[in-house]
């Protein structure tokens, strides 16, 4: 039996992949709205529906609770709360999503701020009852600011409120007239249960009057990453492949500059400009273990060989002559402080964009962000947890874009040298 | 959120999932200076070999390979293991739970105690034998719910333990495996594929695997609502029946608690169709050492497990 004729994928078109993000707190139904795709999907297999019937019977719980299915760690069950961002799967043939699921308190903006960073839609939760909170501003400017390009406000608990049409109305003039001020430009509503399943996968009978896509409509539908926008080929580079000692004497002048694409694409031909010595060059060949490609698109790892010989090592990078990015020792950003260790004025510390390492001084904090009022507010430190506009001065030159432009080379850490953890997030402006 | 010109290509989710595993790979290569690859012959390790060739080929592997071996893995998965090993052309390192018992370092409860848990001090010791900065190994967040939360690059102090509290915020691609002398950090280049994803994989890469990964014939007893293999370590129990079934594996460990499933599936398309409609969990069905608490995983994991 050939592998072709018992593979079905063969005929489906593969949508490859969406990474979202929901947030909002346990009260919001997150969890339930996170077990309900999973279990809508049918990513939920019998044993372990069968241990999650089995902790909500023990809880004295009558339904299955399948909020229990993102309930991760021994110390979080004991609490009761999600303290840390998890991560979850499911397919729906045609296309792999992979869920960020925040917590929603206050004081895990950096858990938010994380998952933020990688996701390419955010589904926003608002418990129908409540309507817009601090919070729902809160998670919808961190999502703005980590640039999600689409937001998705998801009005659940709709059965609570008899699924009544001027609720969901009204909330969504409520968002409305505060995401337009904060630049948000994509942002859909739909109204749902996930505690019933109406507009998850299926649309339910209980809300006629919403004509829009089902949630997984919604997730199936939205435009891939980097599809949306011309794009400027970047390239890190990682590491560079000299097989000298190869007992193949081809090999021996075999310099291969190996990286991942961060933005927009490079052709075989193409002429690039090596960051930061300035030097140009063409594309002579695009490699993958020994195959050869005619072109490289962003996200794609590969080693590209160049016609002539550049002395090029990690840190460096590639682009397209003529489309360089900013090259310089001073950075505009906005931080996000993720330590428990302040930040502090006089220290140095390391920060690390693309492959690229440089040890890094405050320069100015121009104001902090009061993320429940959206205030600027002066500040001479910054604490866990705090947004804030920077400017940090640097020893070595970065080579950068503005992050609302490409998130690949706008975006930064910060690294505390004497620990070793990640303290801060950068996004440049 | 129309759908807007879609000239550019897009990665199919198999593409996607490499080119993280490769850029993972090679971020490990840029910041570590000593790191490892723990290979031990099972699925997901043979497609991180796979992925550690597309990141550094034609080049040599910036790593060796470690197996942390129980002693009581099945033949064909060690002999597959040193086979692979020889034709990547690579240095394969084995060191054994058997040497830690015979030092002292694990103590054993019970002689037919599984040693699954026992690899972790094995592997410490390896770590600290090779001064290793970075052991990269076939995780994936799917497994075990303890896992869901794991970072890519998952830092463990110098008693090479996990503590979920004091993790590293990780963001973008941007991954931090700086340690200090002594410390580690563990790399999961595999994270975000699912047991549907590396079956995938293998098909489309055309991965050779251990023979009993596809259906067979073995004696097993039934036991606790699952098949049990019917070996030199874990025979029959006085009463139990010995029974020949078509079986596979679906992960290989430790002979003692890796139990097979009933199948037919003789290739790898076979078994994707199996798994596709699968009511079990990977680790559900197979790991009996996984079944003992919700926590278990956890509790490993604390104590320096992968």
């Amino acid at each position: 039996m050939s592998a072709i004729e018992k593979l079905p994928a063969e005929d489906i078109p593969d949508n490859g992949l969406l990474r979202f993000l929901t947030c909002g707190s346990v009260d919001d139904g997150k969890s339930t709205l996170i077990g309900r795709l999973l279990y809508d999907s049918k990513t939920i297999l019998a044993d372990t529906l069968h241990a999650i019937q089995r902790s909500s019977a023990r809880r004295g719980l009558d339904i299955v609770d399948l909020s229990l299915l993102t309930d991760g760690l021994q110390a979080e069950r004991e609490q009761g709360i999600t303290i840390d961002v998890a991560y979850r799967y499911f397919t729906t043939g045609t296309r792999k999503y992979i869920i960020a699921d925040a917590p929603g308190h206050e004081q895990y903006t950096r858990n938010m701020v994380t998952a933020a960073s990688t996701a390419d839609l955010a589904i926003i939760l608002i418990d129908a009852r409540k309507g817009v909170l601090t919070q729902t501003r809160r998670h919808s400017y961190v999502a703005h600011l980590l640039g999600i390009p689409h937001i998705v406000v998801a009005v659940n608990k709709m059965d609570l409120v008899d699924y009544a049409q001027e609720t969901f109305d009204r909330i969504r003039s409520d968002y409305l007239a505060f995401a337009n001020g904060l630049g948000i430009a994509d942002v859909r509503f739909i109204p749902l249960s996930a505690l019933h399943g109406d507009m998850i996968v299926e649309r339910g009978e209980r809300l006629p009057w919403y004509d829009g896509p089902t949630l997984f409509e919604m997730l199936e539908g939205a435009p891939a990453i980097h599809s949306e926008h011309d794009e400027k080929f970047r390239f890190p580079v990682q590491y560079v492949c000299r097989p000298q000692d190869s007992a193949n004497p081809e090999l021996h002048d075999y310099r291969g500059f190996m990286g991942r694409v961060e933005s927009g694409e490079v052709h075989v031909g193409d002429r690039v400009t090596v960051l930061p010595s300035g030097l140009e060059s063409r594309v002579r060949d695009i490699q993958v273990l020994g195959e050869s490609l005619p072109r490289a698109v962003a996200e794609q790892s590969v080693s590209i060989l160049l016609e002539d010989e550049i002395d090029i090592s990690r840190g460096d990078m590639i682009v397209r002559s003529g489309e360089l990015p900013q090259v310089g020792k001073n950075i505009d950003a906005m931080l996000c402080w993720l330590s428990e260790s302040p930040l502090d004025p006089r220290r140095k510390y390391l920060l690390r964009h693309t492959t690229r390492d440089s040890k890094a001084m405050l320069a100015a904090i121009a104001f902090r962000v009061d993320i429940n009022s959206m205030q600027q507010q002066p500040a001479e430190r910054l604490l866990m947890n705090d947004i804030a506009r920077v400017s940090f001065r640097l020893a070595q030159p970065i080579f950068a874009d503005p992050y609302n432009e490409s998130r690949g080379t706008g975006a930064f850490i910060i690294i505390d040298e004497s620990t070793n953890n990640t303290v801060a997030a950068g996004m440049i402006l | 959120m129309s759908i807007a010109k879609l000239a550019r290509v897009t990665l199919s989710h198999l593409d996607w999932l490499e080119s993280e595993a490769i850029h993972i790979m090679r971020e490990v290569a840029g910041q570590c200076g000593n790191p490892v690859l723990l290979f031990s012959g099972g699925k997901d390790s043979i497609c991180m070999l796979r992925v550690a060739e597309k990141a550094f080929r034609p080049g040599r592997f910036p790593f060796p390979l470690l197996h942390i071996d129980t002693g009581h893995n099945y033949r064909e998965v060690t002999d597959f293991r040193d086979r692979r090993a020889a034709e990547l052309g690579e240095r394969l390192i084995v060191r054994s739970v058997e040497d830690s018992m015979a030092r002292g370092t694990v103590v054993l409860k019970s002689a037919d105690e599984p040693r699954n848990k026992h690899q972790s001090v094995t592997l410490l010791e390896a770590i600290e034998e090779f001064g290793f900065d970075a052991c990269i190994g076939g995780a994936r967040r799917d497994e075990e719910k303890a896992r869901a939360k794991e970072r890519i690059f998952s830092f463990r102090d110098e008693f090479g333990q996990w503590d979920p509290k004091n993790q590293r915020p990780e963001l973008w691609d941007l991954y931090n495996a700086r340690s200090f002398k002594g410390e580690n950090i563990r790399v999961f280049p595999i994270s975000n594929w699912t047991e549907i994803d590396v079956w995938q994989y293998i098909e489309r890469e055309k991965l050779a695997l251990p023979s009993i990964y596809f259906a067979h014939r073995r004696p097993i007893v039934r036991r606790g609502g699952g098949l049990l293999p019917v070996t030199e370590v874990t025979p029959a129990r006085p009463g139990e029946a010995v029974e020949t079934l078509q079986v596979r594996f679906r992960t290989v460990g430790d002979i003692t608690c890796t139990a097979p499933v009933e199948s037919d599936a003789e290739d790898v398309a076979s078994i994707i169709a199996e798994t596709a409609v699968t009511t079990i969990t990977e680790r559900g069905a197979t790991r009996l050492d996984d079944q003992t608490s919700e926590a278990s995983m956890e509790q490993r994991k604390k104590e320096g497990y992968f």
